[in-house]
């Protein structure tokens, strides 16, 4: 059916109005509106919001500039990481920053494969929000390893040292997954910018600016014999990224689920890490789309409330899912009947990081729970509200699982606590910072909606509409 | 009839522009049954069906890619079993170091598989769509600049077998073209 979308349903019948699609672009938008109205986000002058968000949020980055080279001209040990708890903030905040980038990948390639036109409007900044988190990411187990000019060590590369690398490790596997996921969602994400890049050479007035676009357009004409093949680089890309985007974060759950450590050793990781990572990344995403449209008021019409409240069904959802498996984890430390399984659970939920485990719980598995009703879903302010709460509940979710398993080791004369540093404290503000501002940036100087993918989805750009069948 | 570039240098072809893109779509219908071999249709995002209703075939970048991802299982295949199995067997905690270690590496493998299949999907795509380029005739023509906005066009080469300036020109109006325009390099 050519018009399966309508703009109008005054005059169909009842039935022909409950088989109607509602529209994906709201107010009748055109094409020209469209493309003119994205690329005037990028086109006018620098605005004064944009300053004011953007100079703390570099301030930050240079925090965090500060921190690295402190770390590293002093040494690991200005990390609160100690014996028993070898692993804390920085694993933490590694596994919290590469969650967050899942949601990403999720809209662009499995939403993609789906067929959920909607996913159009939001693929572009969720993608870069990808990007930017696991760059965000990359930093913590890159100062881990100690001694960061060894850093190539975790490279399969022969020399003179004779240390080659052992790739049953999973914490090999990480470095490839993670590797790879970057690289391919830096390939997907300029892919998909190629033709808007091409609006934007085409719009441009200055010659720096021709100059700027022209190359990242890199000579594109879209013409159907250039499409065809783009079209298919695409689909099969979006192909490849959703297994891959599914093996990262069960790969990162290895990282914790093949040990043989009380409260980590369990086959329900990756499963949970994956659904734990879409829930806090779909948080991520409201949170700063629903300012930026805030901001740029229009792009109501492109990213609608029926975005929104799809996204915060997909939170509840997947929240329900984390519900599970904290559950289900509870149940099988019990049911296993291995005092040590039971111990790690026990200190867990009533020992010294009390705080962190039902935080964790009211944050992930109560709070979306407010998502049922749809008046909460379909207010901004609400929305954006509960979304902080998979914000720091996920952040939670892996210190309890790292800091609270690592401090009880098996002889009680091992245990401990773990305590942040300063430089624990600034580097985690610091990253938010370099989020932030990398992704100032990109609404900048990119265009944030993905402009050629919302005018295919507009009626009009059926080849048969407005003909009759 | 309008001419875009420089008119002493040889024509590139006839272009025309269109407003919608079932214009478009209908117009190439009829210049691929007309018997055009070398012509393109320009659109501001790719159109559903347009390959059929210009003749051509399904991409061959899939096929490629399946190479790259096969090249990419075996390089992943040689960099873990060669190594860990065969020049430099590393015992960590009795784990076998022959074939039985496989599962190990599947992660390795299935990482570079797809990774070596994403650089052939994209980097295979820019090659087949002759990208990058610096130039290209069409730019020469300004409204073509509308092509990445919301408008549609379609040029029949010069160097088709079957092109007559003046039978295309009559033709790509009988499509309802406008602004039918000759496209010149520089």
């Amino acid at each position: 059916m050519a018009d399966a979308t309508v703009h109008t349903t005054e005059n169909l019948t009842p039935d022909q109005q409950a088989v109607t699609r509602p529209p994906l672009v709201l107010n009748q938008r055109k094409m020209g509106w469209i493309a003119n109205y994205v690329s005037s986000i990028v086109e006018d002058k620098t605005p004064i919001w944009w300053w004011a968000c953007f100079l703390p949020c570099l301030a930050l980055t240079g925090v965090l500039g500060f921190c690295i080279v402190y770390l590293v001209s002093t040494g690991v040990g200005v990390w609160g990481n100690n014996h028993p708890v070898g692993w804390a903030w920085d694993i933490t905040n590694f596994v919290f920053w590469i969650g967050i980038g899942h949601a990403g990948t999720l809209i662009s390639a499995i939403l993609f494969l789906t067929r959920q036109k909607w996913r159009t409007s939001i693929n572009r900044a969720a993608e870069a929000m990808t990007l930017f988190a696991v760059i965000c990411a990359a930093i913590y187990p890159g100062l881990h390893v100690g001694r960061v000019w060894m850093a190539w060590f975790l490279a399969p590369v022969p020399n003179a040292n004779a240390i080659w690398q052992n790739f049953r490790s999973p914490l090999l596997w990480d470095v490839f997954a993670v590797s790879t996921y970057f690289t391919v969602s830096v390939l997907f994400w300029y892919t998909g910018l190629i033709p808007d890049l091409a609006t934007l050479r085409d719009r441009a007035t200055t010659k720096i600016k021709k100059f700027f676009y022209g190359t990242l357009a890199l000579g594109w004409r879209g013409g159907n014999r250039q499409w065809r093949h783009y079209e298919m680089a695409y689909l099969l890309l979006a192909g490849l990224s959703t297994p891959l985007v599914l093996s990262v974060h069960s790969v990162v759950s290895f990282d914790f689920a093949t040990s043989v450590i009380p409260g980590w050793h369990t086959t329900i990781f990756p499963p949970y890490f994956v659904a734990g990572a879409i829930f806090g990344g779909f948080a991520m995403v409201l949170t700063i789309m629903i300012p930026a449209c805030a901001i740029y008021k229009p792009l109501h019409d492109l990213v609608t409330i029926s975005h929104v409240d799809k996204m915060c069904k997909v939170i509840v959802f997947t929240g329900s899912i984390v519900g599970y498996a904290y559950i289900m984890e509870l149940f099988m430390a019990w049911y296993s009947a291995n005092p040590y399984e039971r111990a790690a659970f026990w200190y867990r939920a009533f020992g010294p990081y009390w705080w962190a485990y039902w935080s964790m719980m009211f944050c992930n598995v109560i709070a979306p729970q407010i998502f049922w009703f749809k008046y909460f879903r379909t207010h901004l302010v609400w929305v954006w509200i509960i979304c902080q709460f998979p914000n720091a509940g996920m952040w939670y979710e892996r210190f309890v699982i790292i800091a609270t398993t690592l401090s009880r080791d098996f002889i009680p004369s091992a245990w401990g606590q773990f305590h942040p540093t300063w430089v624990d404290i600034w580097m985690f503000i610091g990253t938010f910072g370099l989020f932030f501002t990398l992704f100032l940036l990109f609404i900048r100087f990119l265009p944030m909606i993905c402009m050629f993918e919302v005018k295919a989805v507009l009626p009009e750009a059926d080849p048969h509409h407005g003909e009759k069948h | 009839m309008d001419v875009a570039g420089d008119p002493q240098s040889k024509a590139y072809g006839l272009a025309a522009e269109f407003d919608s893109a079932s214009q478009l779509y209908h117009a190439a219908e009829k210049i691929r049954d007309a018997g055009y071999k070398k012509f393109d249709v320009f659109s501001p995002f790719p159109i559903h069906g347009m390959d059929d209703a210009m003749g051509l075939k399904r991409s061959l970048l899939g096929k490629l890619i399946f190479i790259g991802g096969l090249t990419g299982f075996l390089t992943a295949v040689g960099l873990t079993f060669i190594p860990s199995s065969i020049i430099y067997p590393l015992i960590v905690m009795g784990k076998p170091t022959n074939l039985y270690t496989v599962p190990a590496f599947f992660p390795i493998m299935f990482e570079l598989t797809i990774l070596l299949s994403a650089f052939t999907a994209v980097f295979g795509m820019l090659i087949m769509n002759g990208l990058p380029r610096l130039h290209h005739p069409m730019f020469n023509w300004e409204r073509f600049k509308r092509v990445s906005d919301d408008k549609f066009f379609c040029v029949i080469e010069t160097r088709d077998p079957k092109f007559a300036e003046r039978d295309v020109k009559d033709f790509l109006e009988s499509l309802g073209g406008q602004n039918i325009t000759r496209v010149h390099g520089d």
